[in-house]
């Protein structure tokens, strides 16, 4: 077996040190416009200065308000009013999240297979 | 900004064509978790769950595609060449149920959808591509790095077709055009995807770098094992 440069437990603790970098400081230099899938919901209707539909016809025009909602609503943290403060912790919190549901789902269900050698 | 949905939200496609693509999800997830475990050893299990934090993390990162519009990863062609297509639509799943149950992120009742376009279709189209391409170019980082680019744009335009389709079934709102919206959905999605593709491409040479043996990619069945060359 080639021993690895790397160590696995430091190849993820750096991954997610790199993740935690993106979601809580880079995050909020992201381009705040409507992704391609909202663009294109919106194509053909009107929006005023609070992003409500004012008029015409858009497939964005029946949506509704989201069924959870939640403190973490649209990256942001309710009671936190700085963006930034806000983006950044709501972005760390998501990694935090998807790493322990994720990583721990996988371990549980994972095969475990009797050592070679 | 008043709202960030990056996903598809409730109410914009109909309950019933709703609940059979969560049916189908529901399924395909199944066969993901049945198939997958062969794959998910000690190694594999914690590099999935930082597969799906890193998709979680550069999901936020919107990009500049056109002046008003953004694109973001959609993460299933990273997924599939980092961690295979079964293992891969399971952690494109769970950023997705994460989203929407925690950041309101695409509707609860629209979970189905969502993980049909961007877990199952993006993961699986790219695995499609990236075993033919694999098999035809040489195993050198460039080579890596154009199949990761390729299988990006795929996926993404894949992605963008499905939710196409599923309007075209369910659509709530009658006077949509659904020509028009399938040309911009596509035409925008190329143009996404070549972001996805820059994005995937660079994390994948990384890590093929790192850790090889942690790009599921290069050890898939149509390939000789790689990165043997290092045991003394």
């Amino acid at each position: 077996m080639s021993r690895p440069k790397v160590k696995l437990f430091a190849f993820i603790a750096g991954g997610l040190l790199v993740a935690a970098v993106l979601a809580g400081v880079v995050s909020n230099f992201a381009y705040s416009a409507p992704d391609g899938l909202d663009s294109v919901s919106r194509e053909g209707c009107t929006f005023d200065e609070n992003d409500e539909i004012t008029g015409g016809e858009c497939m964005a025009k029946t949506a509704r308000e989201h069924e959870v909602g939640g403190p973490l609503a649209d990256y942001a943290i309710k009671g936190i009013d700085n963006p930034v403060i806000a983006t950044g912790l709501s972005g760390l919190i998501g990694v935090a999240i998807t790493f322990a549901i994720g990583g721990g789902a996988f371990w549980l269900v994972r095969h475990r297979r009797p050592k070679d050698a | 900004m008043d709202t960030v949905a990056m996903h598809i939200s409730n109410g914009i496609v109909g309950p019933g064509t709703s609940g059979v693509f969560a049916a189908i999800a529901l399924a395909a997830l199944a066969v993901c978790v049945l198939r997958g475990r062969r794959d998910l050893d000690d190694r594999l299990a914690p590099m999935a769950g930082l597969v799906a934090a890193f998709i979680f993390a550069v999901q936020m990162l919107n990009f500049w595609v056109l002046p008003g519009v953004s694109g973001h990863l959609l993460g299933g062609a990273l997924a599939a060449m980092l961690v295979g297509p079964w293992i891969g639509a399971l952690c494109v799943s769970i950023v997705l149920i994460v989203q929407a149950l925690v950041f309101a992120d695409g509707g609860v009742s629209a979970i189905g959808l969502n993980i049909t376009n961007m877990a199952v279709i993006g993961t699986f189209l790219t695995y499609g591509v990236l075993t033919l391409l694999l098999k035809v170019l040489p195993r050198k980082p460039g080579a890596i790095a154009a199949t990761a680019f390729v299988a990006a744009i795929v996926s993404v335009v894949g992605g963008a077709s499905g939710f196409v389709l599923e309007y075209a079934l369910g659509g709530e709102v009658g006077d949509i055009s659904l020509g028009k919206a399938a040309g911009l959905m596509i035409g925008v999605h190329v143009l996404i995807g070549i972001g996805e593709g820059l994005i995937t491409a660079a994390t994948v040479l990384a890590v093929a770098k790192v850790r090889p043996d942690l790009v599921y990619a290069l050890r898939g069945r149509a390939l000789a094992p790689v990165a043997q060359e290092s045991a003394a």
